[in-house]
């Protein structure tokens, strides 16, 4: 009876742990605490939001693993950190350094122009954006062990995400309506196997954990998400690009936490200041969840 | 019977589906209520402190002023987190990290290391063999005199159990159940045996 590690059932685990919880994007151990004191669940560590990433331009790679460390040794909830799509030496790195989840970002500038990590390859657990059943579910066959909408980072615009989340629950309710044959079709179509599709027909959800990301900027985004039917929110610029981070990192666990009770979310929303500045999407120079599909 | 899951933060609708499956299986009629306020709480004869984050899980049940009514649930089952939870004493506790302090038992936070070094096993357990997965899981590093050992992992306790049976007031009968793994996630064993004392439990209230 011995001890195995990396499984597919301990990858979703984690996950299934992190249900109704928000992850919060950090750049610093300070940064981290404040996340952990506010009911985080996890962290994100990051040299720079998605925000800034944006606005600066140039490649966006890894982390300084002496960033991650530091965020690591202040906090006692998971750290997760980000790999460029199909950069599997990043997630090597990440592996070593320990991390407790790896995002392999559309937000980082993609490495390889076709091909994702092989995530099954790993004992660290993934998690990867998706915009629509089919690269959902590619990203599942890959390996990954949860999902989140890519949304349109860095913009605090909730609209990309919202489309996506939608994009996914309709798909899944229309497969349940299809043939065998229609639905070995799609399986091509998707490029994944038919077994997958078939389990996910019969759940009526995803396989794995789901969460919303890209664009929420406030209490009631994430509680929209969350209604829409996700399992928990990732908030990146959000927070720090907020003028009061502490009120709104406890706002958006409040909110997450309560989100089907409207007196609730009012309580969360009042005095928090201005959230993050946003931005149009349809004025954006780069759109970020076009990358890694 | 009520029977609550404590529903702010973690892995609850495995929980939820873990009571309804085990209730049916006993043939009790069961209503499973998630909390996440005072309110969900009334009436509930038994309460499951799913897996999550320890100190997110604290810190809104903090909020919501329900650490006092927690107290008062006759029976409350506690896994990985919940176990945290509900032990009088932790390990890598944060600053401002709270418990409900019910249960006589000494646990490690993340006991096992980082996610990397979680891991699944087959264990020996009362109720039977049972896949137990550990994820970021806490350690129980002691046990105090009227905890019974339920589950051994190497000689180290991973579920045990407490009845606190005060019969110079029969108001004050308590019955913890706690695991460092989730039964909820492969057997409905755990569940069963709970909802077995909480019916139980009635004659007491």
């Amino acid at each position: 009876m011995s001890n195995e590690i990396g499984t597919f059932n301990i990858k979703s685990g984690l996950a299934k742990m992190l249900k109704g919880g928000v992850i919060m994007d950090v750049t610093n151990a300070e940064q981290a605490i404040i996340a952990q004191k506010a009911g985080a669940v996890a962290v994100m560590a990051l040299e720079r939001v998605p925000a800034d990433i944006r606005a600066q331009g140039g490649v966006a790679r890894m982390s300084d693993p002496q960033k991650i460390k530091e965020i690591q040794s202040s906090v006692t909830i998971p750290v997760m950190a980000k790999c460029r799509i199909g950069h599997f030496v990043e997630a090597q790195l990440l592996e070593a350094l320990e991390v407790d989840f790896i995002d392999e970002s559309e937000v980082l500038t993609p490495a390889d122009p076709t091909l994702h990590v092989d995530k099954k390859n790993f004992t660290v657990p993934f998690v990867c954006g998706a915009r629509n059943l089919g690269e959902a579910l590619r990203r599942i066959n890959e390996g990954a062990a949860m999902i989140r909408s890519k949304g349109e980072a860095g913009t605090g615009n909730i609209i990309e995400a919202i489309r996506h989340i939608r994009a996914i629950n309709d798909e899944i309710f229309s497969l349940k309506n299809l043939s065998s044959e229609k639905l070995v079709s799609l399986a091509k179509d998707y490029r994944v196997p038919v077994t997958l599709m078939e389990e996910t027909a019969k759940l009526g959800r995803l396989t794995v954990v789901n969460f919303a990301a890209g664009g929420i900027a406030t209490p009631a985004d994430a509680a929209l998400c969350m209604q829409l039917g996700v399992d928990g929110v990732f908030v990146g610029s959000g927070i720090f690009k907020s003028s009061n981070p502490a009120k709104m990192a406890k706002a958006m666990v409040d909110a997450v936490a309560h989100f089907n009770d409207p007196k609730k979310l009012v309580e969360a929303s009042v005095g928090l200041g201005d959230a993050m500045p946003g931005l149009e999407i349809s004025l954006l120079e780069t759109k970020l969840s076009e990358r890694g599909i | 019977m009520r029977i609550g899951v404590l529903a702010l933060q973690g892995n609850v609708s495995e929980h939820v589906n873990a009571t309804k499956k085990a209730a049916s299986a006993l043939g009790l009629e069961c209503n499973v209520i998630e909390v996440r306020t005072k309110r969900d709480l009334k009436g509930v004869i038994g309460l499951i402190i799913p897996g999550g984050e320890s100190t997110t899980l604290q810190k809104l049940c903090e909020r919501e002023g329900l650490f006092e009514e927690i107290e008062k649930v006759p029976n409350i089952f506690g896994t990985c987190a919940g176990a945290i939870m509900l032990a009088k004493k932790i390990h890598k506790k944060e600053s401002d990290q709270r418990t409900l302090e019910l249960m006589d038992i000494e646990v490690d936070r993340n006991g096992y290391g980082r996610q990397v070094q979680s891991f699944e096993k087959n264990v020996e357990t009362k109720f039977g063999k049972v896949r137990a997965f550990f994820i970021r899981a806490p350690r129980i590093k002691s046990i105090g005199k009227g905890v019974s050992i339920i589950a051994n992992n190497n000689g180290e306790t991973i579920a045990c159990q407490q009845i606190i049976n005060d019969k110079t007031n029969d108001k004050k009968f308590h019955f913890y159940l706690a695991t460092c793994f989730h039964p909820e996630l492969s057997t409905t064993k755990f569940h069963e045996e709970f909802l077995r004392v909480c019916s139980g439990a009635h004659l007491y209230c």
